[in-house]
């Protein structure tokens, strides 16, 4: 995995991006304002579930009528933050942040999945309940924790506080995987 | 009248000192300030997409603004807040920042208009408004707020 990042970091199309004066930028700008829209609805939608908003609108309304623009603020999301780790692949790799951040993501999904497939499927039970079932407090309350993590490690990536290129404590240089780390 | 001192009695300030010193009382403000945005976006699009006619239709606009509300004041007071500690870390480089210029032109125009003209067409009895009026209300405050977050993310990249 390393060394294709280092072989990606060496692509003309990752040099550019990494270099360019606007459009880097531009990709994170793009990626930060979308959180808006996707973790915003999401939000919106976890606090539903929590009864705290929203309480007279069927859940299954604001599911199907938020899922279209989560999707697109998703898409835009995964393609935005995808560029960025083109760009600086290595770094990105071996930051500490970032891994969990990708961990994160998974669970974010699993918890997703597990709501959409095992408490959505009997949402007509409790689609008007001001408040929701246990299952699905837990996987709304879940949802925004995860994704509250996963918006303050996506910030700190940007600080070098556990880069490979300082000194590092064992746990740090274990969890970075800077044994592998080149440059 | 020059902003330029009070910017500067900000940056000595022992608020301003402490954050700028600190190895992460930034970054960590700066994660907060973000929070609070996903926040305030979803609580305004909430708004904001039932006015242009794609959001949760079957209910009233004026009763998803009320729900939205405490949100959107919440998440706003927190914004403010983190905002006006990352100000007193960098004030002088904030002073002469265009990009902080414009988004505190466009702050002051989104926080005036979120809570005058928009929330009274929000509040309104939408048989007697047209769909076209509402719209517009809800484009001028994605286009105002839009302003505000990509201005912001703009001071970050200019000097």
């Amino acid at each position: 995995m390393s060394s294709f990042c280092e072989w990606l970091a060496a692509t003309p199309g990752s040099i550019a991006l990494h270099e360019s004066f606007f459009v880097y930028p531009l990709v994170e700008s793009v990626h930060v304002l979308t959180l808006c829209v996707f973790v915003g609805l999401a939000a919106m939608l976890d606090l539903r579930l929590l009864g705290v908003t929203m309480r007279r609108v069927p859940v299954s309304e604001v599911v199907s009528r938020f899922l279209p623009w989560m999707v697109a603020g998703f898409v835009v999301m995964v393609v935005t933050g995808v560029l960025l780790f083109y760009a600086i692949p290595v770094r990105s790799y071996h930051n500490i942040f970032f891994r969990v951040k990708v961990m994160l993501l998974i669970l974010a999904g699993v918890n997703a999945w597990v709501f959409h497939a095992r408490l959505y499927t009997r949402v007509a039970d409790w689609d008007l309940a001001p408040i929701t079932p246990r299952g699905a407090r837990v996987a709304g309350a879940l949802s925004l924790v995860i994704w509250a993590v996963v918006i303050v490690c996506g910030r700190m990536i940007a600080y070098d506080w556990f880069d490979c290129d300082k000194a590092q404590s064992p746990i740090v240089v274990r969890a970075a995987g800077c044994d592998g780390y080149q440059r | 009248m020059s902003l330029l001192p009070f910017a500067q009695w900000c940056e000595a300030s022992a608020a301003g000192h402490a954050i700028r010193t600190s190895p992460w009382a930034f970054a960590v403000i700066e994660s907060i300030h973000l929070l609070a945005l996903s926040t305030i976006g979803g609580a305004v699009l909430v708004v904001d997409l039932r006015l242009l006619g794609y959001g949760l239709k079957r209910h009233p606009a004026a009763q998803l603004a009320r729900d939205a509300y405490p949100w959107l004041v919440g998440s706003l007071l927190v914004m403010l807040a983190s905002g006006a500690a990352l100000f007193v870390s960098e004030s002088i480089k904030c002073y002469y920042s265009t990009p902080f210029r414009v988004k505190m032109v466009s702050l002051l125009l989104a926080v005036c208009f979120t809570f005058t003209a928009h929330h009274r067409v929000a509040m309104a009895d939408e048989t007697r408004m047209r769909p076209r009026w509402r719209a517009l209300i809800a484009v001028v405050s994605l286009t105002l707020w839009f302003c505000v977050g990509a201005s912001g993310r703009w001071i970050g990249f200019s000097g």
